[in-house]
């Protein structure tokens, strides 16, 4: 079944230089079983397409049900150098939460 | 020894709310009170600032905030940690002093930590042959020397406790980094070593979940922030320390905003990069080892957090005149409003050509139709489009340039497409823009310094 990732998780964006790093963090250890397993580096690389131009890097905090998404050449240069709108990447979180994941597993909004 | 320190974050950013301190310091018990004002470029804004007037340099927000609550803070035996001394501390010191004295006080102390702004020791770095570069790209600063605008050293918490440890009741450093003001004071109370690696990350943990403000007490939330009743009078972040390494982060009761798993969580993933090698100048942390634990009624409890040593290196930040950028903004009403917004920009880029101007990058987007998301946004039908702002950016190494930009937005007003509003405040000016350049360089190289001045 294809599941939006707002539905399961939520997250933070920020800034470091031209880089934009994108926390996700699921709402349940079984959300985390799911981020964890579906949303690769890969994955973000292809659905930020067009927007980040470097690499993707990809790290795990299960204590926090977590991922953390490093984007490379993202931000137009960062600081006041870029002339993007969101030259912090503020709303880059936001645009993971787009993605949707098809998953194998049967899964519910009750799961824990 | 305190069985425990309540250490209150009075701000995210230089800009942040300015009442923000002052209900920390009246709504609660709180022990110190830490304020960061240092984004990664205010040092070359405060930099031009003392270069035009030596007595300038530092954050003028503080002395206006210490004439608010000198007279609370000394009866409350809170004490302030800041980092907006900038490139001038010494002269940030002088006004609080002045606030002071104005304010019949009869007894303040002023910490003052320098030895951060190496700006003027560059050439020396140069001719003992000391290899500087970009830590990211690996480009030489010898390149970028002539431009360069700052150039401080990111010290760690260590100076602050000196201070603290002299009787310091204000602390004003130069750049410091952010965590450490908050990991200062654990320091200071419980006697932590420079080898008590797990405490010292446990403290420079606390201080990432402190140094955005309230963006770890609801703000900026993306989880259920349609939970949160009272963002007006939202309350800002407080640390519960203990001894042992173990803090509940918390914020005062009868404030708005929520301290949950979630809030915290979100916080503690924000700027990050590798989260098990987190480096500041006094450890590199580990943050897979961080434990929440939500005890309802917005208290976090967070522990476990383990660390690793410090690197032979402090990290500098350095900002070098990189151009002038200005930027514009036109709003464009139904119907067709994203064809009109498109082709006014191209208009605008057209005349620009023709005029000859030279720019390095023009970025024109469509705010309100996809310029957060890009390709991801999902189009609406170009009827539902109800207006749309054109924002169009440029920037160049040439100042006329980018002044004669600024002249050619209002006259598409008149000479572009229809229903267009949104235009007010004149020209946009061209701004300076300070290029960020990164370095490491060897700690041995650096001596922070602590001072005391006192009424």
């Amino acid at each position: 079944m294809k599941i939006p990732l707002i539905d399961i998780a939520h997250g933070r964006s920020g800034d470091k230089g031209d880089a934009a790093n994108i926390g996700l963090i699921a709402y349940s250890d079984a959300s985390y079983r799911l981020i964890e397993k579906y949303v690769t580096a890969e994955k973000v690389k292809q659905h930020f397409e067009g927007i980040c131009l470097g690499e993707v890097e990809r790290y795990e905090l299960p204590n926090l049900r977590a991922l953390n998404f490093m984007l490379h050449n993202t931000l137009g240069g960062g600081g006041t150098v870029s002339l993007k709108l969101d030259a912090q990447g503020k709303t880059l979180a936001a645009a993971l939460l787009r993605m949707e994941i098809e998953v194998e597993e049967r899964y519910s909004k009750s799961s824990t | 020894m305190k069985e425990k320190i309540i250490i209150a974050s009075g701000q995210g950013f230089w800009g942040d709310l300015i009442d923000a301190p002052y209900h920390q310091v009246t709504k609660g018990p709180i022990d110190y009170l830490v304020m960061d004002y240092l984004a990664e470029v205010t040092m070359s804004i405060l930099q031009k600032q003392k270069n035009k007037n030596p007595e300038l340099g530092y954050a003028k927000d503080i002395p206006f905030l210490m004439k608010r609550i000198l007279p609370i803070i000394k009866e409350k035996n809170i004490k302030v940690i800041t980092n907006g001394g900038g490139v001038n501390p010494e002269a940030c010191a002088r006004e609080v002093m002045k606030a002071a004295n104005e304010l019949g006080i009869k007894d303040l102390k002023i910490g003052l930590v320098t030895g951060d702004n190496i700006l003027a020791k560059i050439n020396e770095y140069e001719a003992a042959d000391i290899q500087l570069k970009d830590m990211e790209t690996g480009q030489p600063l010898s390149e970028v020397k002539d431009k360069l605008l700052s150039a401080n050293v990111y010290l760690g918490a260590f100076p602050i406790a000196e201070a603290l440890s002299k009787g310091a009741d204000i602390v004003i450093t130069g750049r410091t980094t952010d965590t450490g003001l908050t990991l200062a004071p654990m320091i200071h109370e419980f006697g932590w070593k420079k080898t008590d690696f797990d405490l010292l990350s446990a403290g420079t943990v606390a201080g990432h979940i402190l140094e955005c403000g309230a963006q770890s007490s609801g703000g900026n939330f993306l989880g259920n922030w349609k939970d949160i009743d009272d963002f007006a009078e939202i309350g800002f972040p407080i640390a519960e320390a203990y001894p042992n390494g173990e803090f509940i982060i918390t914020k005062h009761p009868n404030t708005g905003g929520m301290v949950s798993f979630d809030t915290v969580a979100e916080q503690l993933l924000y700027e990050i990069g590798d989260p098990k090698n987190y480096i500041t100048p006094d450890c590199v942390a580990d943050f897979t080892s961080i434990k929440l634990e939500d005890l309802g009624n917005d208290r976090v409890r967070v522990f476990g957090i383990k660390g690793m040593p410090d690197t032979p290196f402090y990290k500098v930040s350095c900002a070098y005149a990189g151009g002038y950028s200005a930027v514009g903004s036109l709003t464009y009403s139904w119907p067709d409003a994203v064809e009109k917004a498109e082709l006014a920009g191209n208009i605008l880029k057209k005349r620009m050509e023709l005029l000859g101007l030279k720019f390095d990058e023009i970025n024109a987007e469509l705010v309100g139709y996809n310029a957060c998301h890009k390709n991801l946004a999902k189009k609406p039908e170009p009827d539902d489009v109800n207006e749309v702002t054109l924002r169009i950016a440029v920037r160049s190494n040439d100042y006329k340039s980018v002044e004669r930009f600024g002249q050619e937005i209002a006259p598409l007003i008149l000479t572009g497409p229809p229903s267009v509003t949104g235009f007010a405040g004149g020209r946009p000016k061209p701004m300076e823009v300070a290029a960020y350049f990164p370095m490491l360089i060897d700690k041995n190289l650096i001596k922070p310094e602590v001072n005391i001045i006192e009424l």
